[in-house]
């Protein structure tokens, strides 16, 4: 039946490719391309991957469909080797955020390297927002940091994964502010979101597109963003700057071929993912979820990862993570 | 007052004939892909989920399309249940345990009955869930809010204990079949570490994923089964007669009498099941067999094909799947990953899911409602009227059917995540089942471990991270305390069972 679809799809698809696509394309898929989530169903990822797919589809951007296989096993480890070990590179794209640096950094034996990943494009940077649930009374940062010092161990952040995004946020509140947060590490943004929402867990560093549903029904509020500057979408929330610290993360959402895929086949990608980018659609999103940057093609990509994987190394190395 | 007005504008709004159509055809491909082993609801929507643009452009709204994949994933869950029990091989996973009981009852000729308490016992199913959503959507998303770790692990716990508890099987057999496939359900990457686990032979290529259920669950009830029935039946290999007319039809329809307890407690049970972020419709089914299991006093019949074993699966993944949407749509979060999909679409078309939705989408939730009875009433219609045609295949000789089901079996597999590792290791569980059961092992609880394993494990250590190491967290907690009471006692009930018979043996 699937198979049959796929034909029948493939056909049509083929069909309209062959009416549409210039005659001199160098490369184009062949059969259904693997689009790899390195995360969770439902977390910031896993929506952000089915968009860019329904904006492939919607504007028949790709000759085939792309298939979105969610690999969120181990802080994106399974992920990563699905794409090291790929056996069709061309048909073989992945959207990462940051485990994409850290999961490497933390387990070498995983023998990846990263740099030899096919640098497509990078969609936007997600950004990091400090929740607490409505019902703790806490309307500020300071607030926040008061009751937390108050609560000790006893005050719980929940998030993504281990030593990744959500842990190395909670990680810097814990030195800078001398807190003892506990940080709970949960499969993915989703599961956060509902279990702020049910104050299951004290406070959360969500990004804004998964903790949105929940602020807009007013059971949940952002006291801090950790940008450079304030979020249009919540222009009384204070960034962290703003209150004397110098400190701004933000994960990248970009998508990346598998190692061994073939020039022509990254500059089709690149292409494909600059005219999602383009579409009103995510233009849309991006601002409707609080992201930012803009398009990274290639090697500014690649330059890009090398600046953040050093800054990741650091960030492990500070934290004891990594030896 | 008030939502019984918008309850009937919106399955007026799912009767209008585009509406009513889509809901058919859906219906009909999801029991195609239902049926279909290794193909599933979640196959079916994602394979569908870019024509539902054209649809949205077509009609000009956004329930329509939802509609169309909503009874899709409605129609699976009636579409399952007819390869378990004319094949013995689960049509999804969320079949897996109308197979129990169903496929002996097959064996023993009675098809007919079986496929027909599957479709009416499903219909109740789907309808409470449906009415149980209508009523209390927002009340029950609180509910599922106040779930947290804990009382997630203590309701996996809770389905264990009714395995181990009460079965009338061999106690210590049922808890090495447990463990194995906790162990199987291990493998894979650390959820929490992310450190590899189990990965055997440095083969990262066949494990990294770790050990997917429906190759384990292919593999028992697919090859293991089949080899069963060839040993056992050894030289004479005949199939049990297969008849149907409408008066048989009629007369398993009395049977439902003996099978509302099973019905009962798969509606609500896997209704319940379904609303918690993460469970879905597999679990539902398997904890509405095991509890109906246990309460029953034909306890011993379960599993040699008795009605409520059939009745109380199928009642629960209806149930659940419903139950699923409510998360999906109330908190943003999806139940199983079909609604996950469903998720990725709503959001495509430009809703928001979430705590707003029923405020701000009103025209988009109530069809939407509507139609999940509309197309309850047609599944179950169209698959009643299709029972003669299902019930064909039985009339094949099993010298044809056994490879028929061992062709299924490797093209399902395949289909299901395009492995071939899962392919060999499908076809070393299927004859490892086949060894175990003439050992007299049974593997059921080994394929409940397979699908709740994933929940337990990290609910488990999320929950003692917590408390900091203490178990008490499962016990003090006002939800959590109670449901982890009821496991405890289920499970030490076959102890004090021997301790009781020892203390008689030595009075006499």
């Amino acid at each position: 039946m699937r198979n049959f679809m796929k034909l029948v799809l493939g056909m049509v698809a083929t069909c309209l490719a062959l009416a549409l696509a210039p005659a001199h394309a160098e490369f184009s898929p062949t059969k259904p391309i693997d689009f790899v989530i390195m995360a969770g169903k439902g977390g910031g990822a896993d929506k952000m991957a089915r968009l860019m797919q329904a904006i492939v589809e919607q504007h028949e951007l790709a000759n085939r469909p792309l298939v979105p296989v969610n690999k969120s096993g181990g802080s994106g480890a399974e992920a990563l080797v699905a794409l090291n070990s790929a056996t069709d590179p061309d048909h073989t794209i992945m959207v990462t955020l940051n485990s994409f640096f850290t999961t490497p950094l933390r387990q070498p034996g995983l023998e990846v390297d990263i740099m030899q990943f096919a640098p497509v494009g990078r969609m936007a940077e997600d950004t990091f927002v400090l929740w607490v649930n409505v019902e703790e009374g806490i309307n500020s940062f300071e607030e926040f940091l008061a009751e937390a010092k108050a609560r000790g161990s006893g005050w719980v952040m929940g998030g993504t994964g281990s030593a990744q995004e959500d842990q190395i946020i909670t990680d810097f509140l814990n030195d800078t502010y001398e807190l003892e947060i506990k940080y709970i590490p949960y499969k993915g943004g989703g599961a956060v979101a509902k279990d702020l929402a049910g104050n299951q867990i004290d406070s959360s560093v969500n990004n804004p597109s998964e903790a949105l549903g929940f602020y807009e029904a007013g059971t949940v509020i952002p006291l801090v963003a950790f940008t450079d500057e304030r979020l249009p979408m919540f222009p009384d929330v204070p960034t962290l700057a703003e209150t004397g610290v110098d400190f701004a993360y933000y994960m990248q959402r970009a998508v990346v071929g598998a190692p061994g895929m073939s020039d022509d086949a990254q500059a089709y990608y690149t292409g494909l993912f600059e005219s999602v980018y383009n579409s009103a659609e995510w233009q849309e999103y991006k601002s409707d979820k609080s992201l930012l940057g803009d398009f990274l093609p290639g090697d500014a990509l690649r330059d890009y990862w090398g600046v953040q994987r050093d800054r990741h190394e650091t960030i492990l190395r500070a934290s004891g993570a990594i030896n | 007052m008030e939502v019984l007005q918008l309850l009937l504008d919106g399955v007026w709004a799912a009767l209008q004939p585009v509406n009513l159509g889509l809901a058919f055809l859906g219906v009909v491909i999801g029991l195609l892909v239902g049926a279909m082993p290794g193909l599933g609801s979640v196959n079916g929507v994602a394979i569908l989920l870019p024509f539902t643009f054209v649809i949205q452009q077509l009609t000009g709204t956004v329930s329509s399309p939802m509609i169309f994949l909503a009874a899709i994933y409605y129609g699976a869950m009636y579409g399952g249940a007819i390869s378990s029990i004319t094949l013995g091989i689960p049509g999804a996973s969320t079949a897996v345990a109308t197979t129990f009981d169903g496929r002996p009852l097959a064996l023993q000729g009675n098809a007919d009955r079986a496929l027909v308490i599957a479709a009416v016992a499903s219909f109740i199913g789907g309808t409470i869930a449906n009415l149980l959503f209508t009523g209390a959507a927002p009340l029950l998303a609180t509910v599922a809010l106040r779930f947290g770790n804990p009382e997630v692990f203590a309701l996996m716990l809770l389905a264990f204990a009714t395995f181990v508890g009460l079965g009338g099987d061999d106690i210590p057999k049922t808890i090495v079949s447990i463990c194995f496939g906790l162990v199987m359900s291990s493998v894979g990457f650390d959820i929490i570490s992310g450190a590899p686990r189990l990965l055997l032979f440095d083969s990262t290529e066949w494990f990294s994923r770790g050990i997917q259920f429906l190759v384990l669950a292919i593999g028992v009830y697919g090859i293991g089964e089949m080899l069963w029935t060839i040993n056992s039946t050894s030289n004479d290999i005949k199939m049990a007669s297969a008849k149907i007319n409408l008066r048989r039809v009629f007369r398993a329809l009395l049977w439902m009498r003996k099978c509302w307890k099973g019905t009962l407690i798969g509606s609500f049970l896997g209704f319940f099941v379904g609303i918690l972020p993460a469970a879905g419709a597999t679990p539902g089914a398997l904890m509405a067999y095991g509890v109906t299991k246990m309460v029953s006093s034909r306890r011993r019949h379960f599993g040699s094909g008795e009605v409520d074993g059939i009745a109380a699966p199928e009642s629960a993944n209806n149930s659940a799947s419903t139950g699923a949407m409510l998360p999906m749509m109330t908190l943003g979060i999806p139940g199983s990953p079909t609604t996950a999909v469903l998720l990725a679409g709503m959001v495509i078309w430009g809703l928001t899911p979430g705590p707003l939705l029923f405020t701000d989408s009103p025209d988009f939730v109530w069809p939407l409602i509507g139609s999940f009875y509309v197309s309850n009433v047609i599944a179950v219609l169209v698959n009643l009227a299709c029972i003669p045609l299902f019930i064909r295949v039985l009339r094949m000789p099993f010298t044809i059917l056994a490879a028929l089901i061992f062709v299924l079996s490797v093209v399902g597999t395949y289909a299901a995540y395009q492995n071939m590792y899962d392919v060999w290791l499908m076809m070393f569980f299927g004859i490892g089942a086949f060894l175990l059961r003439i050992l007299d092992y049974p593997l059921a609880p080994a394929v409940l471990a397979i699908v709740l394993g994933p929940i337990a494990e990290p609910t488990l250590r999320q929950s003692l991270l917590l408390s900091d190491g203490s178990w008490m967290i499962f016990i003090e907690r006002p939800i959590a305390g109670p449901i982890t009471i009821c496991a405890i006692v289920l499970m030490l009930l076959p102890l004090l069972g021997l301790i009781r018979r020892k203390f008689r043996a030595m009075r006499d």
